[in-house]
């Protein structure tokens, strides 16, 4: 054996080095397997808008259409449902609209383009359960001062017929208003307000 | 030599056969004083072996196909269906690895007791402790992937619920949330992936801990009911005082255990594979539909201490992350016992007063949690959750505080003593009327 020297720091660089580049390697190599857990070119295309015929629509009656997957909720108010909006006003989180969850058209009272027709995305806030429908008026489990709203059976959050959501429930925001248009006044496009 | 002898020497030459039988079996020291607490190690490896090979067999006749079939229904569920009517033993192999999802659970949450009141994840078996917590979260994982498998209503609005948990992490959360579905809502993308990972994946990291976890138990012995150390006091030849071989003693005795639990697990099985909605949830007999919730959506039983976690913390600030840090503190504060607990006493039996009473708060608020975690929500069981979600971390980050001087009025003796019938007995019994007292309280809120 030679008695030579052992040039510690030149090999102290070489294994950094040889870390570092691989660990670039590794970095790259890693890029596809994450990327590919992203929504595919098709997934991303099936968010096509969908046409909805509202003509048999009566006052009060809801209808589910589906868009992206997701439920969306079409929702005829009554003349007394829009007239009770505001009175709950003082028990919401976000009276006013003022996060952004629909888009600037329906930042109203009846977050909505027409005051008789909402429509909005079925999904709760919380966790993303459907909420349901609940119309009637002072349930017994929704408590004496309910005007009728929907109630999420997962965590029991509350919006009401705007979709807005209650103080002191697990949702923080109303549900999302999807961009719509009308078409006629009896054909709806959701998806799509260009 | 005989012929046995020979080859056995040929492989020894080759691959240390003998000397790994050696090391991990059949001179294995464990202390003599192992009671019943200790059968739910092996049988966790038990189910683990019950979980793989029905798994193996059930991905033969499955289809991770979220579309819908001539019929109206989607493939993966009417695959299931298909298994259970169709394929010969179909029935009996599903609600093996069905069962075994649950037991799995049983088996570990007392197999985590044990270590518990026994002081088992006490220096010098941290890492044992630390392996064991990464084995049950990949054992969480596993179980809420499968879940979602047979694509019933429960299994589609569970994950959906879960995967938007991620949703609320600020700034990365929404794309979070789309990143692990790979759609924008939970789809026949997510239900790909999460089969590919519920059969290859995480077994494999759940296999490779579990050996981490032997390895590491293995280099520092096992703790016992006493939470005397063993290897202190060694005869002559090194041998702990107190130790007896793995086998023939403990394999015996495991394999008396094997059967008793096999005993209950055929019950199950054959009468009672669905125990009443807990151990597969009646809405999962519907299909999935995206559009539409279960009136009551409630995980499988063996998650909702920590989902009742979960619901008893509001949104503020406007975000409702604090339910989801609140839910992953509680799984993840676990892992750290061995630092939080101070006491040098390592078991129950020589543990001062206040370490015993804390711990049956303990056992009440995680059985209570877990039965409000399992029902719907109400302004009474939010507050009561609330009050026992503080109770599950006060146990927890109270500990420096409580477990200094915290001394029993026995001391610790020097060698394992034998068993206490009578003590034991009393023991039981105070964890079976908690279980009474949690469920009758849980109930009449």
């Amino acid at each position: 054996m030679s008695e030579q020297q052992v040039d510690t720091g030149r090999r102290r660089f070489l294994t950094v080095a040889t870390s570092a580049v691989g660990g670039v390697a590794v970095a790259g190599v890693a890029t596809p397997f994450l990327m590919s857990f992203f929504p595919s070119e098709r997934a991303k295309a099936a968010g096509a808008p969908v046409e909805v015929d509202i003509s048999k629509l009566e006052p009060g009656q809801k209808i589910n259409v589906e868009w992206r997957g997701k439920p969306v909720w079409l929702l005829s108010r009554t003349k007394q449902q829009i007239a009770d909006l505001p009175k709950n006003d003082p028990k919401l989180a976000d009276p006013k609209s003022e996060v952004e969850q629909q888009p600037k058209y329906c930042q109203n009272e009846g977050r909505s383009i027409k005051p008789e027709l909402l429509v909005a995305v079925g999904i709760c806030t919380h966790l993303g359960c459907s909420p349901t429908f609940r119309p009637d008026l002072a349930p017994a489990d929704l408590g004496p001062e309910w005007l009728g709203g929907f109630y999420c059976p997962c965590h029991g959050s509350k919006f009401d017929l705007a979709a807005r959501v209650f103080k002191g429930v697990p949702a923080p925001k109303n549900l999302e208003i999807p961009p719509h248009k009308y078409l006629s006044d009896t054909r709806l496009l959701i998806g799509d307000d260009k | 030599m005989s012929k046995g002898q020979k080859l056995l020497n040929w492989i020894d030459d080759r691959f240390p056969l003998s000397s790994m039988l050696k090391e991990h079996v059949t001179e294995y020291y464990a202390p003599k004083n192992f009671n019943f607490w200790y059968f739910f190690g092996s049988l966790a490896m038990l189910v683990l072996v019950i979980q793989i090979v029905t798994g193996i067999f059930l991905t033969m006749n499955y289809k991770p196909d979220g579309t819908l079939n001539g019929a109206g229904i989607p493939v993966a569920f009417a695959s299931v269906e298909y298994i259970m009517r169709d394929v010969a033993g179909g029935w009996i192999i599903r609600y093996m690895h069905s069962t075994g999802a649950s037991m799995f659970f049983v088996v570990v949450y007392l197999h985590m007791f044990r270590g518990l009141i026994y002081g088992s994840y006490k220096q010098p078996r941290e890492l044992v402790w630390v392996f064991g917590c990464l084995i049950f979260l990949c054992l969480m994982a596993e179980a809420f992937m499968g879940y979602l498998l047979p694509w019933g209503q429960m299994s589609f609005w569970g994950a959906q619920v879960i995967v938007n948990l991620f949703g609320s992490i600020p700034v990365i959360g929404p794309d979070l949330s789309v990143w692990i579905r790979g759609d924008f809502v939970v789809s026949d993308a997510t239900l790909n992936r999460f089969f590919a990972l519920h059969v290859i994946a995480v077994p494999l990291v759940l296999l490779a801990l579990v050996v981490a976890h032997l390895i590491a138990l293995h280099e520092v012995g096992s703790n016992n009911p006493d939470g005397v150390e063993i290897k202190k006091l060694k005869d002559e030849k090194g041998i702990p005082l107190d130790g007896i071989p793995f086998h023939p003693y403990y394999t015996v005795k495991d394999i008396f255990g094997v059967a008793v639990f096999l005993i209950v697990f055929s019950a199950i099985v054959f009468f009672l594979p669905e125990m009443g909605g807990y151990f597969l949830e009646h809405p999962n007999f519907d299909q999935a539909d995206p559009l539409k919730t279960p009136p009551h959506i409630a995980p499988v039983w063996y998650f909702t201490p920590f989902y009742a976690i979960l619901r008893a913390i509001p949104s503020f600030l406007g975000t409702q992350v604090w339910g989801v840090i609140g839910m992953g503190a509680a799984v993840v504060v676990i892992a750290f016992l061995p630092w939080l607990d101070r006491s040098p006493i390592k078991s129950i039996r020589y543990r001062g007063p206040k370490f015993k009473f804390m711990l049956v708060l303990f056992i009440i608020a995680f059985i209570g949690l877990g039965m409000l975690g399992a029902m719907p929500p109400t302004a009474g069981r939010t507050l009561i959750s609330q009050i026992l979600s503080f109770v599950y971390f006060a146990f927890f980050l109270g500990m420096p505080f409580y477990t200094k001087n915290d001394v029993g009025s026995v001391p610790v003796p020097t060698r394992v003593t034998e068993t206490n019938g009578k003590r034991q007995l009393q023991f039981l019994v105070l964890v079976a009327v908690t279980i009474i007292a949690a469920y009758l309280f849980g109930t009449n809120v």
